[in-house]
């Protein structure tokens, strides 16, 4: 049984800072990012110190357990525009002692440049796009970097920021087993006290979705793609960075403490354009949801103070359902005690009871008076526990 | 009322897309029937999916008046006639009402099966018959070849053959003048006691059912009493009238004349086609020839996709049925597919054609079984039935022996063809009856059971022809046939809509087939599935769904909550259109398509 990660802090805010810009699009991303020529950083940073104190209106007060700047391309924001949105963002919540910072950010050299500024204006944890160690790969990954770039900004992001992680996408084409595991190994010795570890998917409306429609590359199938899932799990283990979430891998208290609380349903706030939140009002859970397309959110700013597209209650059975296909990603499960704080129903009524004994029977899940938990062989086929689970 | 010397009655023959309708709308158009702006492509194909199949499958008229070179004025009648064998009986009906017909081949393409057997039933029919080739302004077209085709191949002289185009309207005329000299006028005497063929009979949702007649002897009129000699019901006449086509009123219908009467009928049920109506008060002595009742002879299953629809399924079928009695349903209930109908049809086409215009008409999905036939069974103790349904098929030890319906199938293909139309006859227990040549082209004619035709058998057939053969058959009697019962089960439960009756010798290679097909249908589950075909406790092949190993999101952060939980609510949905067989769930497409299973 995996620990709970400490920080629970169930009462903590997040808060959410979205940069739209890239310098490239990547082949494989469907997130909400845009090449632009160039990007007025003035206008901009008002914008989202706008969007951001519209966003206090109502959570004002709370204590703030973690900030994540992502993208996009967050490392191309001017540090100033950080430093100010930090600033503006204690003025707002309370901060915890322990708050965590994070920031995505790109190898290239001129960004890696500015990691030294980042940290002085109050990052103090970066995420690394590093993606891939083989320059070939990274090549087919589109990405602006190569493999001296990662190490030379691993080595960076060491040296400025008490924390730091980085990303690696595997099952790339024609990627064996060996292969991945030697560039594991080399991953591992250059690791913090986390790594995200992503299988590459297709995602609809990427340039990756096209040309593999069109045959111009094939996937690992369904039994190597399993293979690489279990050797990559393994492999950490044994370095001592435990599977807390599906592709997310760390060392006791190196989780990170932004994301848990997405996959605990724990309250988050979102600014910038298309971030979306969460938020727990009354016996209510609510969806917001800022102006996607980034001219369009910058204007709505501009007009009425700030870029809320949507806010909407959730329908009990709607946050039953996100509580648990967001908790069951992680080792620990889902809590009985934080599911009903969330959800404000019990955990077995969003369980199909015809379903469940041939689940438990099969190893998938465990049910027991703590909450209920998919193991290691059910989070590797989520998607097909999550139908079968939940209730009709 | 006409004089019988100015009156032509005649009917189209045609293989589909030989240009019949074109040359009806001409007809129409050079008479005069209907205005330029009420004239559109195939105006006598009233359904939607008549137009969009270019097939006919209610039989049409219209009355035509045309002044010939002679000066005379004349009433010619078209009678449009359903030119599939599915609807074979309507065609010989069609056929009685008329003394001619019209024999449109393309002249490109040349005969073809389906034309053959119409004709065969207009010279049994003692009609004369006018050859026109059509779509002669087409660069391919070879009159002559096609002309000494129609006098080896069926023995027409086809000397005095029409050329036309009824695309571009050329000769036309030619074609009228020559129904007027070579056709004969019909005979009858109006003073007789009425005698009247019901030709076919619809539904319509102002005047009720409608009913096409063609008039012998004796005269019909409104407000005369008739009565239908088959079912013995009688009714007053209310409306007479014929179609220009326009449905016109008219004072009488005399001998040789063709038109349509109202007279208060609910359903078309209560219409049989081919029955004779004569005078209640003054009955005529004997019936026309050659009424029988229609016989459904392929049966299936039709299930809602959504059990939801059930209701609005039985509805549509009550009304489809108010215009076409010719198909006949009951309740049905399957473990598989919920609960449906059990439907008799004509033919293949048939069922595809209901089955259209239900999920067209009344916005239905459906699920249809694999298509079965009606069998003999003849048990021990001396009893028979008709079974229509595999899942009713008796305990073997009780049947003594089993009848299966056998064809008459005629088929026309060039001979580069020839070998894989013979070799996929011989595969599907076919008795070769006999083989000859016109030309490049040859005319095998094979006995072969029903049940091997109504499973893939088209597909397979233009396959290995490369569309070029043409196909026809007859009904051909019922032999005796090894037959058994083949069960597929998935997780050792039987799929009751998946059974079928199937040769002894063809049940290997079928249900081989079929778990095949399965194994590639039905998605990767947590949990193995084993799909298995069996006969009784004897399982005669074996396939696995291994389980799968892995189905996760590598990515979900608070951004993709909304869109993830959308997708996982889809795939809930989904689960609806699933059943359940122990632990594993299969989607109902997956039994759909197996169904389908058109390429094994």
């Amino acid at each position: 049984m995996t620990p709970a990660p400490p920080g629970d802090g169930l009462d903590d805010l997040a808060l959410y800072i979205h940069w739209p810009f890239c310098k490239s699009k990547c082949p494989y991303c469907d997130f909400n990012s845009h090449v632009r020529e160039a990007v007025d950083q003035r206008r901009w940073r008002d914008a989202l110190l706008a969007d951001l104190d519209h966003a206090a209106v109502a959570t004002g007060g709370r204590r703030l357990g973690s900030i994540f700047f992502g993208g996009g391309t967050p490392s191309l924001m001017a540090p100033d525009t950080v430093a100010a949105l930090l600033a503006r963002a204690a003025r707002h919540w309370r901060f915890a002692d322990d708050i965590e910072i994070t920031l995505e950010a790109n190898p290239s050299s001129v960004e890696a440049a500015a990691f030294g500024a980042l940290g002085e204006a109050g990052v103090n944890r970066l995420s690394l796009g590093v993606q891939a160690l083989d320059d070939d790969a990274l090549r087919f990954l589109g990405r602006a970097h190569d493999a001296a770039d990662a190490l030379a900004a691993i080595e960076l992001a060491r040296r400025h920021f008490r924390r730091f992680s980085f990303d690696l996408i595997y099952a790339r084409p024609g990627q064996s087993l060996a292969a991945w595991e030697a560039e594991l190994a080399r991953a591992l010795a250059l690791a913090g006290d986390h790594l995200s570890l992503y299988q590459l998917t297709i995602e609809p409306g990427t340039a990756f979705a096209t040309s593999y429609a069109r045959g111009a590359f094939a996937l690992p199938d369904d039994e190597l793609a399993a293979a690489l899932y279990e050797a990559t799990a393994a492999a950490l283990a044994a370095a001592g960075l435990a599977a807390y979430e599906i592709s997310n891998f760390a060392r006791s208290g190196g989780e990170s403490r932004h994301n848990l609380v997405y996959w605990r349903y724990g309250d988050y706030a979102g600014i910038g354009p298309g971030a979306h939140g969460r938020l727990t009002r009354a016996a209510d859970r609510i969806a917001t949801r800022q102006y996607r397309a980034p001219e369009t959110w910058l204007a709505a700013v501009e007009r009425q103070g700030h870029g809320r597209d949507e806010s909407l209650d959730l329908a009990p059975e709607e946050s039953r359902r996100e509580a648990l296909m967001m908790g069951l990603r992680l080792a620990e499960g889902v809590e009985r005690r934080r599911f009903r704080a969330r959800t404000g129903s019990e955990l077995d009524a969003a369980l199909d009871p015809a379903r469940l004994p041939d689940l438990i029977e099969a190893g998938f899940i465990e049910l027991d008076a703590r909450g209920l938990r998919a193991t290691p062989a059910g989070r590797q086929r989520l998607n097909a526990v999550l139908t079968a689970l939940l209730a009709p | 009322m006409t004089d019988l010397a100015h009156i032509r009655n005649f009917a189209i023959i045609a293989h589909i897309d030989h240009g019949k309708s074109t040359l009806a709308d001409r007809l129409i158009q050079f008479c005069g029937g209907l205005e330029a702006r009420e004239m559109r492509e195939q105006v006598l194909d009233s359904m939607d999916i008549e137009r969009e199949r270019g097939i006919t499958i209610k039989a049409q008229t219209v009355r035509l008046a045309y002044t010939a070179r002679n000066g005379e004025s004349y009433e010619l009648n078209l009678m449009d006639t359903p030119g599939h064998v599915d609807f074979a009986y309507e065609v010989s009906r069609s056929l009685a009402a008329c003394e001619g017909s019209l024999l449109v081949v393309d002249a490109s393409q040349g005969v073809e099966a389906q034309t053959l057997a119409n004709v065969y039933q207009a010279i049994e029919a003692n009609h004369e018959i006018v050859p026109v080739l059509n779509k002669i302004d087409l660069p391919a077209a070879e009159p002559q070849r096609v002309k000494q085709q129609i006098e080896e191949v069926i023995g027409l002289d086809a000397s005095g053959a029409v050329e036309i185009s009824a695309k571009t309207g050329l000769n036309i005329q030619e074609v009228l003048e020559a129904l007027v000299h070579r056709l004969p006028p019909p005979r009858g005497d109006a003073a007789a006691p009425l005698k009247a063929l019901l030709v076919d009979s619809w539904y319509d949702s102002y005047l009720g059912v409608v009913i096409l007649v063609r008039v012998k002897d004796g005269v019909l009129k409104s407000g005369l009493k008739v009565r239908f000699m088959a079912t013995g019901a009688a009714h007053p006449v209310e409306r007479v009238g014929v179609f220009t086509p326009k449905g016109v009123p008219v004072p009488e219908l005399g001998p040789g004349e063709i038109g349509f009467i109202t007279a208060g009928i609910k359903t078309v049920a209560d219409c049989r086609i081919g029955d004779t109506i004569t005078e209640d008060r003054r009955p005529a002595a004997e019936a026309l020839p050659g009424f029988k009742p229609l016989q459904p002879v392929v049966f299936c299953g039709l299930f809602p996709t959504d059990a939801a629809d059930y209701d609005h399924l039985r509805d549509s079928l009550a009304k489809l049925r108010l215009n076409d009695a010719s198909f006949e349903y009951e309740p049905e209930t399957s473990a598989a597919l919920g609960f449906g109908f059990r439907c008799g049809f004509l033919g293949l086409l048939h069922l595809e054609i209901i089955q259209e215009r239900l999920e067209r008409e009344f916005n239905l999905n459906l699920i249809t079984t694999a298509p079965s036939v009606v069998y003999h069974i003849h048990l021990t103790n001396g009893e028979a039935m008709a079974l229509h349904n595999p899942v009713d098929m008796p305990d073997p030890v009780k049947i003594d022996h089993i009848e299966e319906p056998w064809i008459k199938a005629t088929v026309l293909v060039p001979d580069d063809y020839l070998g894989g139309v013979l070799a996929l006859c011989e595969e599907r227990r076919g008795v070769q009856l006999d083989l000859t040549y016109a030309g490049t082209r040859a005319m095998v004619v094979y006995r072969l059971p029903l049940n091997e035709v109504v499973f893939d058998f088209y597909d397979r057939l233009k396959s290995v022809s490369r569309g070029y053969a043409s196909f026809d058959y007859q009904m051909d009697g019922y032999s005796e046939g090894d037959l058994v019962l083949m069960n597929i089960l998935v997780n050792s439960e039987p799929v009751d809509a998946l059974a079928i009756i199937v040769h002894r010798s063809q049940a290997e290679r079928r249900g081989r087939a079929l778990c095949e097909r399965l194994k590639e249908l039905i998605p990767r589950q947590l949990f193995l599935i084993a799909i298995q075909a069996a006969i009784g406790g004897r399982i005669i092949a074996r396939e696995t769904v291994k389980a799968l190993r892995k189905d996760v999101l590598a990515k979900c952060y608070g951004g993709d909550i909304t869109r993830k939980r959308k997708l996982l609510e889809k795939q809930k949905e989904g689960r609806k259109r699933m059943r359940q067989f122990g632990k594993v769930e299969i989607p109902q497409s997956a039994f759909l398509a197996a169904l389908k299973m058109s390429d094994s």
